[in-house]
């Protein structure tokens, strides 16, 4: 159980909330997750950690509002208790002084870069941040990415704010541009994630992704977590969640992620009914 | 048999049958999760507890994993002193009721019964169950607390609440310590919760146990995973705990790394259970956990958790589920009730069949499972029949769903903060058999933590054994708290 302490919305059907949970965030280290259980009845569902204050003893989350338990979560006001929140899970990211490091991170993507990107900051890499959002208004965490990056590179799909286009096109131009890159890590959707892969596999730029599989535990306790790396059978909640993009096979993880959609369909409708007849 | 005159009547074990399990009718197990062992009426309790010869030297205490005092328990219920009975159990096993639903019998009492020999044996499982759903039904639902010792000052971390676990704090409270249960799930019990199914093992049963506990005074941390929200050494130092006990199970689901395992509609046992139990996603969209049961399902294996998959898949589908086993019918590791009551449900098995890949369709979903049949050859390391596969005897099975009960494996999450604890090559704990000590001082395992996937009773013997280990082992040092 945790309590809610603030809830802030980023975005159209984004949520920002800050948890309290101080064994929580005494743990946590850059690249783990937690997993939330919104009621008793509810699904577990992973999160990235994008920011921590150890000495309040709270984490903060991004949630983004794709189905019944993100929107369940996203609904959620302060001072509501959260059934659970577990963690820190999986592998805390390899951080070392790569030299020039690019951050990618697409809409939802973004918050669960910035502690990543902070401590490569801080570790002594060169950081360059690539944000990308439909629109202005899903370019997240802005000034916090700012505050730790030495240059940030801004994209929208309508060209409403930075540069027109897809991550992926501000990530190519800077590679064209002659720039040596030693380090790139992609968060986003795992559409945009296939996508930075295969513009720096010519390249032979070393390629982190973070994978947002279904899972359960999150414990290596069920396996719905797998993911092919390099024709190997890997757990992402416990071997993640950062793998090597360039041997992740995002098209197995992409028809996985879509095994339950019409399950998932048919409950958000009724989710969003229920919603509709209860503020109606 | 020849026909011996006697003069005294011949013992009620040798004439009166085994009394049967009253069972829920098929077509109504097949509707739901109700349990499917109705247990034993009053009547027949006492006609069955009649059969037992009472032997001068009883064999069954030692068939028993922790040994009970079967016929002590058994002449009670013949005085009906309930009661009385379930005391007696209670000073080895503090939750028959769970024991008498899931152990198996048949290859521990029951085995080495004397009446087994000629007759049947007693059905000392059923009236285990028996005497344990009685206390809990003339209790109004909170069974009676016994009075737990002035504190002793010290605080022990029990780590996993399943059987071992739960166990071994029920002996530590009872020592007068502070105990805590740290459990990584939502919900206690271990495997008794997230695997074996509500019509085998209902979960008020379990709910009850953890109850009885709590109003002990035991404290209960779940979503609390050692070795990631705290680590071993963390609790040791800073939270401050005097011992610990590592019972964090076997529950890593085995795969065996076939093509096409990671289509869609490939499950292990373990996500498939989890998600029907833990999860309750039998009730989607009332909870939200979504479930996948195909038409057509295998199952690959034939041990408990493959019964209970099976078994499972057929009450959440109305299509054909097949369980594929590379043995025959005779090493069928399942408890033999289950896998009676398998075949009752309709589930159909395949034997000698091992699997050799998955097939797929082009969207990625399963389409097929092929096969090659097996025949026996000499017995293994585990002395069982070898199988061994018959060249060209390949075969596709069309299916739409794969569920995979082919074993565990050791939880590695909490050792990797933990070196310190020495594991052997498969990733076990390594214990003194004797004491159930770790390599580390202060620090004990039990249950599935060493040597796999064993049994309930064999993981709650090893909670009481290594309660009495840390019980001594405290003796001899200080109680933390009184450092500061
Ligand atoms: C390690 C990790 C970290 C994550 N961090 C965040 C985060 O910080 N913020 C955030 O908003 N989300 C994050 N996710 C994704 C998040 O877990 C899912 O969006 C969530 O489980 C959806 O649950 P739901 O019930 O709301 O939607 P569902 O009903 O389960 O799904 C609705 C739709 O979303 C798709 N979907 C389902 N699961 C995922 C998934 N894991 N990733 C992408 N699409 C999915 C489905 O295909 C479906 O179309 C993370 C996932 C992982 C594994
Ligand atoms: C489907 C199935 C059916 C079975 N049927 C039978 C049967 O009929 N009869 C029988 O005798 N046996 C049966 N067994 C075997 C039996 O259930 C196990 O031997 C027994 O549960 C082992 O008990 P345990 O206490 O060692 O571990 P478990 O019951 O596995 O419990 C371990 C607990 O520790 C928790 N944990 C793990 N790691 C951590 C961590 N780092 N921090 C905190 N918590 C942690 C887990 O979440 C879990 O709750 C069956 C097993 C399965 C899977
Ligand atoms: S989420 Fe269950 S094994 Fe990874």
């Amino acid at each position: 159980m945790a309590r809610i302490l603030k809830r802030t919305e980023l975005a159209p059907k984004i949520v920002e909330l800050v948890l309290d949970a101080p064994d929580i965030a005494r743990q946590h280290k850059p690249g783990q997750f937690i997993i939330l259980r919104p009621d008793a009845r509810g699904e577990r569902v992973p999160m990235s950690v994008a920011n921590v204050d150890v000495a309040r003893g709270t984490i903060t989350t991004v949630i983004q509002e794709v189905g019944v338990t993100s929107a369940k979560l996203c609904a959620m006001k302060a001072g509501d208790e959260v059934a659970s929140v577990v963690g820190p899970l999986g592998r805390p990211t390899h951080i070392e002084k790569f030299g020039l490091a690019v951050c990618v991170g697409g809409g939802a993507g973004i918050p669960p870069l910035h502690l990543i990107a902070k401590r490569l900051k801080e570790t002594g890499n060169y950081l360059i941040s690539i944000l990308g959002g439909r629109d202005k208004r899903y370019v997240l965490m802005e000034s916090e990415m700012r505050a730790i990056s030495d240059e940030v590179i801004l994209t929208t799909d309508d060209g409403s704010y930075g540069k027109k286009g897809f991550v992926t096109v501000a990530l190519q131009e800077l590679i064209d541009s002659g720039r040596h890159l030693d380090y790139v890590l992609a968060i986003g959707p795992p559409m945009m994630m296939k996508a930075v892969a295969e513009v720096t596999r010519p390249h032979k730029i070393m390629t982190v992704a973070s994978l947002n599989t279904i899972m359960i535990d999150g414990t290596g306790m069920c396996g719905a977590c797998r993911v092919s790396v390099g024709g190997k059978t890997n757990f992402v909640c416990v071997d993640g969640p950062e793998f090597d993009a360039h041997l992740v096979d995002f098209d197995e993880m992409m028809k996985r992620l879509r095994m339950y959609r019409t399950q998932e369909q048919l409950a958000y409708e009724r989710y969003l009914q229920h919603a509709g007849a209860c503020a109606g | 048999m020849t026909e011996v005159k006697e003069k005294k009547a011949k013992p009620k074990g040798m004439t009166v049958p085994r009394q049967p399990m009253p069972e829920l009718p098929v077509e109504e197990r097949l509707k739901g999760f109700k349990e499917v062992a109705l247990g034993y009426p009053e009547e027949i309790a006492r006609i069955e507890a009649e059969r037992c010869l009472q032997c001068k030297k009883p064999v069954c205490i030692a068939g028993c994993p922790v040994n009970i005092d079967i016929p002590r328990f058994i002449r009670q219920i013949v005085e009906g002193d309930y009661q009385g009975a379930v005391e007696t159990i209670k000073k080895d096993n503090f939750m028959p009721a769970i024991c008498g639903r899931v152990c198996q019998q048949e290859v521990q009492c029951e085995a080495v019964c004397v009446l087994a020999k000629k007759y049947e044996p007693v059905a000392v499982g059923r009236l285990e169950r028996f005497v344990a759903d009685w206390e809990a039904a003339h209790s109004g639902g909170q069974v009676k607390l016994p009075t737990v010792p002035p504190p002793t000052g010290y605080k022990v971390a029990v780590v996993g609440s399943g059987p071992a676990g739960l166990t071994a704090a029920f002996d530590l409270r009872m020592a007068g310590h502070d105990v805590t249960i740290f459990e990584a799930l939502h919900r206690p019990g271990g495997v008794l919760t997230y695997g074996i199914p509500e019509f085998r093992m209902p979960n008020y049963i379990i709910e009850a146990n953890v109850d009885f506990l709590v109003r002990l005074g035991v404290e209960l941390r779940c979503d609390f995973i050692v070795g990631l929200t705290a680590t071993v050494d963390q609790l040791l130092n800073d939270y401050g705990y005097d011992a610990m006990f590592i019972a964090t199970g076997a529950g890593l689901p085995k795969f065996l790394y076939l093509e096409g395992e990671n289509l869609c509609g490939v499950f292990s046992a373990n996500e498939f259970l989890t998600r029907v139990n833990l999860m309750e996603s039998y009730k989607f969209p009332e909870t939200d956990t979504p479930l996948i049961v195909g038409n057509n399902i295998a199952v690959i294996g034939a041990g408990n958790t493959a019964m209970d998959a099976s078994r499972t898949a057929r009450r959440l589908s109305k299509g054909r589920v097949r369980v594929i086993y590379r043995r025959s019918e005779k090493e069928v590791p399942a408890r033999a009730e289950e896998f009676e009551h398998a075949k009752q449900e309709g589930v159909e098995f395949f034997f000698l069949h091992a699997p050799v890949r998955i097939l797929g369709t082009p969207d990625g979903w399963v389409r097929a499972i092929e096969v090659q049949r097996c025949e026996l050859g000499e017995p293994d390391e585990s002395g069982r029949a070898r199988p061994i596969p018959v060249e060209g005897s390949n075969f596709e099975i069309e299916v739409d769903t794969v569920i995979n009960a082919v074993g565990t494996s050791s939880n590695k999450t909490l050792f990797q903060s933990a070196p310190d604890i020495q594991r052997d090559k498969r990733g076990y704990l390594v214990t003194d058999p004797a004491t159930l000590a770790t390599s580390k001082p202060g620090v004990f395992g039990g249950g599935d933590i060493i040597g796999g996937g064993a049994t309930v009773i064999k993981a709650m013997g090893d909670g009481r054994k290594a309660a009495r280990a840390i019980n001594e082992y405290l003796k001899t040092v200080p109680p933390k708290r009184m450092q500061r």
